[in-house]
């Protein structure tokens, strides 16, 4: 089981649109997912029409008195189970405090999903808390959406810099460009020349598209209800590239028997 | 937690099922079809004597747009597939595809043949059963089953209710309203089953049981009439098989029917109206020995691959031409026999017989059937007993062919009459006779197969051209063959023995008292 956390710092730059996409991208692709949404505002959520409430709320989660595996429901695809957010997970930070090793929680309580699952997404709240250090702990590999202005490229640095102050398991980044407007010069060169000038920074990049924005009319990934757009080129491009990062491999029949 | 189904089955033929769905629902649900209906060719297989089904198992070949693909399923949860690959029915396990599912059904089917056992065309459909939110919380499939034969009605509608995970509330919610329905019954028989239900057949209906009901106090002559039916109607359901071959199994089963109803007429000839049992017994005696070539020359090739295995000085290659002597000797005396089953002879003793039995009226005086019991299977047991003690080491072979005789006699008239028996009393009777049974067909089996060989070696030798290594492999086969003909001589004596033993006798003695003597 391969965890994806999609995180930066910074908000409002495209992480539950790469995680409800990425997801709907690798359950299509055979794989069995779980998108797990720990930002309280609930997003993710919402686009899988599910309701957003968990029995016990994140207390009970994170103490482990609430099986995780009980909170979690079924989306309308094949494949991909959604972990609903709950009001109550904008104090998971505060929960996390009061428990033992608060860093290491998350991943023990992801552990005992391995036989069920082949990737697990993180949609993660922006921020530097005790969240998003159990969450860099978790992860396998860190997804961070980036709209490429020179102040979020000093964000990213920071990112970097902080995942590698970290004190034993660090996980691999994946930048990418998010929300580029092509009618921004400083958007296309910052886009073009920042993936040929690192490696942690995909070579595919989501421009800023009225259809992604759509998805919470639609309440759907673009990736289903618009599958050969732009968006969804975008998008199937970048979860390419994810899964080399995380050497995927893919079931040799994709889907799971239901459409 | 994984989501379980609500099953049923819906026969109103009034409403559509989606209608039928819509009324059901209540107002914060609603219905949309997932996808497109689709179609596939269902055909379920099994032996002709149901072995999968007896086993648990299923097997279907399903033919839709794609390769045709074989499903083993079993009721524990096993499934099993593979691309058919063009494979024709009737086949043995062993033409299918090699993997998992030819090992697993040949543990099953054996020497039997899979063949269709009934063809439909199942129509899917999937809808998405969606909350307030236009979220999907269950699944809905139904199955609309047209079976191949002609019948009056097709099945009934099969609908599935499935849970979207965390949402089994508003499933069962979904599953209640729908249970309500008129038309609609919950649960639904497996698909099999409602294909056969509709020309009135059920899976496992075929057995070479004598499964004959009798009552200890209906007059022994009409008890001995519904055995004798009910081996004419196994005698004739084995006769379309063995004439096209289609395993070795259906010419074992039609034999095993003969040798029954020889030993019924022989046993029960006082019962039937008189010269009743003289004029029919000659004729089965006839159609008996028609099927032994054939038969013989099947056990041969049933364990030639086994016994070719245990060759000490010759490979079991050498024995090629001599299993190619076998084959060719076989197809020739099954196309005698099945000649023979066409026959108008054959067809006017089959339709006299059964003319006959069903004019069999009960006698004005006469035993009932539980004293007939009795008398039948002390007199065999007492012969048993008799010419066995007269069996000495120096015995010929034919004093022990005719015990092993005798005992099948008494095997038979065990079986005729099992429903009028305390089944475990009738078991244990029953287990003291095989050990003694397995020992004699042994040794008859191994005589028979040394003839054989001696036979075809001159033969094979007077035709010229057979390899000096066919012969002595021959040889060496033979020499093993004998072996096993004299271990199991020489365990004649214990086990005839363990059979005629006090304690033996003693649980022959309450079988027999409870059925009436």
């Amino acid at each position: 089981m391969k965890i994806v956390a999609t995180y930066n710092i910074k908000g409002g730059v495209g992480k539950t649109a790469a995680a409800v996409n990425l997801s709907h991208l690798a359950a299509r692709d055979g794989l069995r997912v779980l998108l797990a949404d720990l930002d309280p505002q609930a997003a993710a959520t919402f686009l899988f029409r599910v309701r957003p409430r968990v029995k016990g709320g994140g207390n009970a989660l994170i103490r482990g008195s609430r099986d995780l595996d009980r909170a979690i429901k079924g989306t309308d695809f094949d494949g991909l189970d959604l972990l609903p957010a709950d009001f109550t997970f904008r104090n998971l930070d505060l929960i996390l405090d009061t428990t033992k090793k608060p860093t290491q929680r998350l991943a023990r309580l992801l552990r005992p999903l391995r036989a069920s699952y082949d990737v697990v997404f993180l949609d993660c709240p922006p921020g530097i808390t005790l969240l998003s250090e159990a969450v860099l702990y978790a992860a396998d590999l860190v997804l961070a959406p980036i709209i490429p202005t020179t102040l979020s490229v000093r964000t990213l640095d920071q990112l970097t810099e902080f995942i590698g102050g970290l004190d034993g398991h660090r996980p691999a980044v994946l930048a990418f460009c998010s929300m580029i407007d092509r009618r921004k010069r400083l958007h296309n060169e910052i886009a073009e020349r920042l993936p040929a000038e690192r490696d942690d920074v995909a070579a595919t990049a989501i421009p800023a598209l009225s259809l992604i924005e759509r998805m919470a009319v639609q309440r759907s990934p673009v990736t289903a209800f618009a599958p050969r757009s732009a968006a969804s080129r975008g998008y199937a491009g970048l979860w390419a590239e994810v899964r080399d990062r995380l050497c995927l491999t893919v079931p040799a029949q994709p889907g799971h028997g239901r459409a | 937690m994984s989501a379980y189904s609500h099953n049923f089955a819906y026969t109103d033929g009034e409403r559509s099922v989606s209608e039928v769905v819509r009324e059901a629902l209540p107002p914060q649900f609603s219905v949309v079809p997932a996808a497109r209906a689709r179609t596939v060719r269902r055909t379920w297989l099994d032996t002709f004597d149901w072995r999968l089904h007896q086993a648990g198992l299923t097997l279907e070949c399903v033919a839709g747009r794609g390769p045709a693909e074989l499903v083993l399923s079993g009721t524990a949860g096993e499934r099993i597939t593979a691309v058919a690959n063009g494979t024709r029915w009737p086949s043995l396990a062993t033409g299918l595809p090699r993997g998992p599912l030819r090992d697993r059904l040949q543990t099953v089917t054996s020497a039997r043949a899979l063949l269709p056992a009934a063809k439909a065309a199942s129509t899917v459909s999937e809808f998405r059963l969606r909350n307030a939110d236009d979220k999907t919380v269950a699944w809905l499939t139904v199955d609309l089953l047209h079976p191949a034969e002609p019948a009056a009605a097709d099945p009934p509608a099969r609908l599935s209710v499935t849970a979207v995970r965390g949402y089994q509330g508003q499933a069962d919610r979904i599953a209640r309203c729908l249970a309500a329905q008129p038309g609609v019954s919950p649960g639904t028989l497996p698909p099999l089953d409602a294909v056969l239900a509709t020309v009135g057949r059920a899976p496992g209906e075929y057995t070479n049981k004598v499964d004959v009901q009798l009552s200890a106090t209906m007059p022994a002559r009409m008890a001995l009439a519904a055995v004798l039916a009910r081996l004419l109607d196994t005698l004739e359901a084995n006769v379309a098989g063995t004439i096209r071959d289609i395993d070795t199994e259906f010419l074992h089963d039609l034999r095993v029917s003969v040798r029954r109803t020889r030993t019924a007429l022989k046993l029960g000839a006082d019962l039937l109206p008189d010269g009743l049992a003289a004029e029919y017994g000659p004729a089965f005696k006839w159609l008996g020995d028609l099927t032994t070539p054939t038969r013989d020359l099947d056990v041969h090739l049933l364990t030639f691959a086994a016994d070719a295995a245990e060759l000490t000085s010759a490979s079991p290659a050498d024995l090629g031409p001599f299993h190619d002597y076998l084959a060719e000797r076989r197809a020739l005396e099954q196309r005698r026999l099945a000649r023979a089953l066409r026959s108008a002879r054959f067809a006017a003793l089959t339709a006299a017989w059964r003319s006959a039995l069903a004019g069999l009226t009960p006698p004005r005086r006469g035993p009932d059937a539980a004293h007939a019991d009795a008398r039948i299977i002390r007199r065999a047991h007492r012969r048993i007993l008799a010419r066995g003690a007269a069996i000495g080491a120096d015995s010929p072979p034919e004093k022990l062919h005719d015990l092993r005789k005798r005992c099948k006699e008494l095997r038979y008239a065990l079986e005729f009459f099992a429903s009028l028996h305390d089944p475990p009393a009738h078991r244990r009777v029953v287990r003291d006779l095989k050990g003694l049974q397995d020992c004699l067909g042994t040794y008859q089996d191994c005589e028979v197969q040394q003839k054989e060989i001696r036979t075809v070696a001159a033969e094979l030798l007077a035709s010229g051209g057979v390899p000096a290594t066919t012969l002595l492999a021959m040889g060496d086969l033979a020499a093993h063959v004998g072996q096993r003909e004299r271990r199991a001589r020489s365990e004649f004596s214990s086990r005839f023995a363990a059979f005629a033993s006090r304690q033996a006798q003693a649980r022959f003695e309450v079988l027999a008292a409870g059925a009436g003597s």
